[in-house]
């Protein structure tokens, strides 16, 4: 097909071809087209079927604010829906499809609910779907979103990139038109921090559309020449394709730069959107204006268009929808696009004003006190009928229908934080209020002032305002003469003539009619007339709609638009893509992610890692021939039981504390006693929260009278050093504490089991006395090992077994384990995981994870006389509260199955032998079960009702996740060694 | 002298360097660190003893100074990240303990982070796509916290323009390498 409907001129390159596809045709367009201009220089008025009704729609706009002409471009996993073709740039090979359409654009079969459009008035959801209510979510909803909706999504991975970033500047200024480029230039000039940015992907916004002399230059030629002074100032960053979506908290503006949506893909490894953050001291609005509709029967065929997009065809992308067109206004600017058409040679063949004293401005036939009352042409326009001002009818072929109602100044971002615009009625319409965002000033249309010139001196003005604010001057500039006519409009919302559909909200089909019904029906607030109708919902958020909505609302309330008012604008602006807010931050990257200093050595080995928090720990090291998990850990719970084995503890959070008040600042965070700690010696410390519930626990070891390191656990090593600080800095700040994080700066293994002294004898320099006699159980100290290299060694056992922890520099964590696995050969030493550490834990019956969650106090953990009350600790005294001490408080305690060859499940709950299994009898519940390979049983931790004093007792463990109910029995949690004998030895 | 064989901060025998156009980013395990806590009510004579070893008075806030061999950033209220290279420094912490005695406290902190080192005219665009500092406002001698892919990090100023070092978590290196590159490859 060629390009039927190409006019001479634009700013395209009329000598490029480029080759497109809509629905499986091929077209061809120039370089600098949009989607939407290109199919109309092909003649294809037809783009899109309506929401609702399914009705044959065309574009209705030339900008971002498009309802209509939504298309699925690219294909695959590329596919994105939802694409206004008005705003897609089009390039080689582009390839788009129509949306909401079955089978085809041209026939689609769910056009029979534009039959039944009776029935499917506004509200029709809620009357009709009111029963079973069983029936929604599986038969009405999924029905109801097949029928009606947008555009689909590919349910493949977007395999784009996307990034994110910060920028900052004195002066954000929001569009490139005639006022943003006076804003610019002024403040580039005057040396401040400038991002100009511009959603479109050329400079200038409305004059690109007009035909209109700024001294002895075209509008274009003078915004190039700003551009191309803007280009050499180092303090202006110029950022076309890049929407400001948003305005947010103290100055920041979200916008999305579309880097690549121009090219058939992005360039590998770079990304096709960024969202940028912009930190502004000031910012300005130079958005523009929106045209609106008026609304009448039948206006919404393929064809009819806002009299403005019609001129930014024709004279930014030299295109006509049509060779014969006619113009619907009810002020001077309708006109102005039948001069600048038939100045392209194309025919108006009327004009028709509602004004009876409409200007003759075209050289055309004008229809003065007439209005257009209906529409023919099934897929696109062929005719209009208008109601002369003498009552009679005419009809007046035409290809295309230029409607002008006047102009919405473009405040949404003053909106943002809930300002309210207010309403002038000089051009009846919404202007920004005095309550936008702090910082914003608004020029040129946006403010409504709607002449080019009235907007470079806006744009100025209001630059030299903003910059006074930064103590900045701006120089006086030269702004060029220009155009200064008024719109002089006459408001006129709709034609109140005709049984048909006059359309309102061409994206979610609500008519005047919906309107009326929701007005009669009393959803007469805004916001409900938002809801009930869907006026003014999904992509576009009404910018071309709400308007008129107000206005017939008003009418019907008998109030003002104003008093009737706006709904509340929120971000983003024009839609954004989920993969543009997630950044580079999905898969693998969704978080960081923290490596052992045993990870190489550990992925040697073929370690099974898991995620605890961000990092990666061993959690077993499987051997070859072994089939399951559960026969490595047994054996490298068999292996550290009966020889020594090796485990990373470097995740637990390790704390310096130092100060003259370290000893008493540690004594108030730990609920036990902690100011006598001898130098050289390691404690076990619970720390409460405020309220009472334990909060974390570790240990915490004394270098000198003045310096300790305390360890958390890994979960919790952020939380408790941010505890930390508070207390230090709020709760304390008279006394001398220095803390600092330590936690990355130190390799730490566990070396463990009856051989543990005997492999580290084989490492530790000589000088140093490791006995049980000179380095006995709970004590620390700095050492040397492998002939020099400073390390820390602690003597604790959290597996119960004779153990210790020795930590050096992390850069030499690869090398020690490599050593210790190395010397302990003699001994079988193994590497264990954490599935070995947490069974032979629970084993000792120590407390982790699971039983400080967040419910238990030290009295529920047995720890309860570990609470000091000869001193003061964060939450000692709320500890002591009667509810938390009463008879029958849950006690940890361990449980076993009667019948060895059953299974404790963790979570399960523990009821009276004979009571109902119910919540109400519950006594308790498990928190930790393991299989025991030491005790050839499964074995778990249990909270249980008064459990200290219930040993002995069989009871009943159910577990209706997996629907086991089993008899156990309760015993000390001190499964293996209860004595402590080993870790003694 | 021990033999136990250091590994870089990513997993490597030799610290990794990439370049890219306009920017060259580095792996550098070769400095050594400490803090320096100034103890309530020492602090005069803590900024004494740690100017009479360092050569220079402690940084205000935000600042990095340096001397030949010496640095010192500021990373909190009476408090200080002192930078040494680690072939002359490994005990950087003890011989600024020696120094401050018990008007400050010292914490070895070398191991706990990794250092890259940007170089280039683009580190502004790297860096801009990374965090939210006012990175081309910032002036050599300057240094911040920051947030950069989810991680803290210092950020220091080291020539204005076109060369910078971050100083970030130790077990997240791989992921910090990992945003530099990519943010490197994006940008060009």
């Amino acid at each position: 097909m060629t390009q039927i409907n190409r006019l001479a001129g634009g700013q395209i390159n009329q000598s490029s071809r480029v080759n497109f596809e809509f629905d499986g045709k091929s077209f061809q367009g120039h370089s600098g087209d949009t989607l939407a201009s290109a199919l109309l220089a092909n003649n294809v008025r037809l783009m899109g079927r309506s929401f609702k009704y399914h009705r044959p729609r065309g574009v209705l706009t030339a900008g971002s604010e498009e309802p209509n002409a939504l298309v699925e471009l690219r294909s695959g996993a590329y596919q994105e829906p939802n694409t206004r073709a008005t705003t897609a740039e089009l390039f080689d090979g582009l390839v788009a499809k129509s949306q909401n359409r079955f089978p085809s654009l041209k026939f689609d079969a769910m056009a029979i609910n534009d039959r039944f459009s009776n029935f499917l008035t506004a509200g029709f959801y809620y009357k009709t779907f009111m029963w079973p209510a069983a029936f929604w979510e599986k038969v009405y909803e999924p029905i109801i979103r097949k029928a009606a909706g947008l555009g689909s999504l590919s349910r493949q991975e977007d395999p784009d990139v996307y990034d994110k970033g910060f920028l900052h500047c004195d002066l954000l200024i929001i569009g490139s038109g005639p006022a943003g480029l006076a804003a610019a230039l002024s403040a580039g000039r005057a040396g401040a921090r400038v991002i100009l940015a511009e959603e479109d992907y050329v400079w200038g916004g409305r004059l690109n559309a007009e035909n209109i002399s700024m001294d002895d230059q075209s509008g274009v030629e003078w915004a190039a020449a700003v551009m191309a002074e803007l280009a050499t100032l180092p303090n202006v960053r110029c950022m076309s394709r890049t929407t400001i979506m948003g305005a947010f908290d103290h100055g920041i503006y979200g916008a999305v730069e579309r880097v690549a949506d121009h090219l058939n893909h992005s360039e590998n490894g770079k990304p096709r959107q960024i969202l940028w953050r912009i930190y502004t001291k000031k910012s300005l609005l130079c958005a523009g204006a929106i045209e609106r509709p008026i609304a009448f029967e039948n206006n919404d065929r393929p064809g009819i268009m806002l009299a403005g997009a019609m001129r930014s065809y024709a004279n930014r992308w030299a295109v006509t929808p049509a060779h014969t067109v006619a113009i619907f206004t009810n002020n001077d600017d309708g006109h102005r696009t039948a001069v600048d058409l038939m100045a392209k040679g194309v025919k108006v063949s009327a004009i028709i004003d509602t004004r009876p004293d409409a200007p003759k401005i075209a050289d055309c036939d004008l229809l003065s006190g007439a209005q257009v009352i209906d529409t023919s042409g099934r897929l696109g326009l062929r005719s209009i009928k208008v109601r002369l001002s003498d009552g009679s009818l005419r009809k007046i072929e035409c290809g295309a229908l230029g409607v002008s109602g006047g102009w919405n100044p473009n405040l949404h971002i003053t909106c943002h934080q809930r300002g309210r615009p207010v309403w002038d009625n000089q051009i009846a319409a919404f202007v920004p209020g005095p309550d936008g965002p702090a910082g914003l000033y608004v020029a040129g249309a946006a403010q409504g002032e709607f002449s080019t010139s009235a907007a470079l001196q806006t744009g100025h003005a209001q630059a030299a305002r903003a910059l006074l604010d930064m103590d900045i001057t701006a120089p006086q500039i030269q702004l060029p003469q220009t155009e200064c006519q008024e719109v002089n409009l006459t408001p006129f919302w709709y034609v109140n003539e005709g049984k048909g559909r006059a359309w309102l909200d061409q994206q979610n089909d609500v008519t005047v009619k919906d309107v009326k019904l929701a007005h009669q029906e009393n959803f007469r607030s805004v916001e409900h007339l938002k809801r009930y109708t869907t006026l003014g919902m999904a992509t576009d958020q009404g910018k071309t709609s709400n308007m008129g909505g107000l206005a017939i609302m008003a009418e019907l309330a008998g109030k003002s638009i104003p008093e009737v008012g706006t709904t509340i604008f929120r971000p983003p602006y024009t839609p954004v893509s989920i993969g543009a807010l997630g950044g580079r931050a999905r898969g693998k990257e969704f978080h960081p992610t923290r490596k052992t200093p045993s990870h190489k050595w550990s992925v040697e080995q073929g370690a099974v890692f898991v995620e605890t928090g961000n990092w990666l720990r061993a959690q077993w090291f499987p051997k070859d021939g072994e089939t399951t998990w559960r026969e490595t850990v047994d054996r490298e719970v068999r292996a550290v039981r009966g020889s020594v084995g090796i485990c990373d503890v470097t995740t637990l959070g390790k704390i310096d504390i130092q100060g003259t008040d370290a000893a008493q600042f540690i004594n108030k965070i730990y609920a036990n006693a902690f100011a006598k700690l001898p130098v050289g010696k390691v404690r076990y410390g619970l720390m409460l929260r405020e309220d009472g519930i334990a909060m974390d626990d570790g240990t915490t070891a004394r270098f000198a009278e003045d310096q300790f390191v305390m360890t958390t656990t890994t979960a919790n090593a952020v939380n408790v050093y941010r505890h930390l600080e508070f207390a230090r800095q709020c709760l304390w700040p008279d006394m001398d504490v220095q803390l600092i994080s330590t936690t990355e700066a130190w390799a730490q293994y566990a070396i463990t089991g009856p051989n543990s002294r005997k492999v580290l004898q084989k490492i530790v320099d000589p000088e140093f006395d490791i006995s049980n006699d000179g380095f006995g159980f709970m004590a620390c100290r700095e050492i040397t090992i492998c002939g020099g290299l400073r390390a820390r060694l602690f003597r604790i056992s959290f597996s119960g077994e004779l153990a210790y922890e020795l930590a050096v520099p992390t850069r030499y964590g690869d090398a020690l384990i490599r050593r210790l696995i190395d010397v302990g050969q003699e001994f079988d030493v193994v590497p264990y995981g954490t599935e070995a550490l947490g069974v032979m834990r629970i084993e000792k019956g120590h407390a982790a994870g699971n039983e400080l969650n967040g419910t238990t106090t030290a009295l529920n953990l047995g720890m309860g006389r570990m609470v000091s009350k000869k001193k003061d600790s964060i939450g000692s005294t709320l500890s002591e509260r009667e509810g938390l001490n009463t008879k029958d408080a849950l006690t940890l305690i361990g449980v076993k199955p009667i019948d060895i060859s059953e299974k404790i499940t963790a979570g399960g709950h523990l009821m009276t032998k004979g009571d109902p299994v119910d919540a109400a009898h519950g006594q308790g519940y498990v928190t930790s079960a393991a299989y025991s390979p030491v005790l050839n049983t499964s074995i778990g931790l249990a909270l249980v009702k008064n459990g200290a004093n219930r040993m002995g007792e069989t009871m009943v463990l159910v577990s209706p996740i997996t629907g086991t109910e089993i008899s156990v029995t309760l015993v000390s949690p001190h499964f293996v060694d209860p004595e402590g004998g080993r870790l003694r030895a | 002298m021990h033999d136990l064989i250091p590994l870089s901060p990513l997993e490597a025998a030799a610290p990794r360097v990439e370049k890219y156009d306009g920017i060259r980013i580095s792996e550098c395990p070769d400095w050594a660190y400490a803090s320096l806590a100034a103890r309530q009510g020492q602090e005069k004579s803590c900024n004494q003893f740690a100017m009479d070893l360092l050569g220079f008075k402690l940084p205000d806030i935000g600042q990095i100074t340096h001397s030949n061999t010496l640095a010192a950033f500021w990373i909190g209220p009476h408090q200080w990240m002192i930078e040494a290279p680690y072939s002359s420094h490994e005990n950087l912490a003890a011989q600024i303990k020696r120094a401050v005695a018990d008007t400050g406290s010292v914490t070895e902190q070398t191991d706990g982070w990794v250092r890259f080192d940007l170089h280039g005219a683009r580190c502004h665009d790297v860096l801009e796509r990374l965090c939210n500092v006012d990175i081309r406002i910032m002036q050599q001698g300057q240094a911040t916290r920051t947030r950069l892919e989810h991680l803290g990090c210092f950020l220091i100023c080291r020539k204005t323009g076109s060369e910078f070092s971050i100083l970030g978590p130790r077990s997240s290196a791989e992921t910090l390498f990992h945003a530099l590159t990519t943010a490197a490859k994006a940008i060009l």
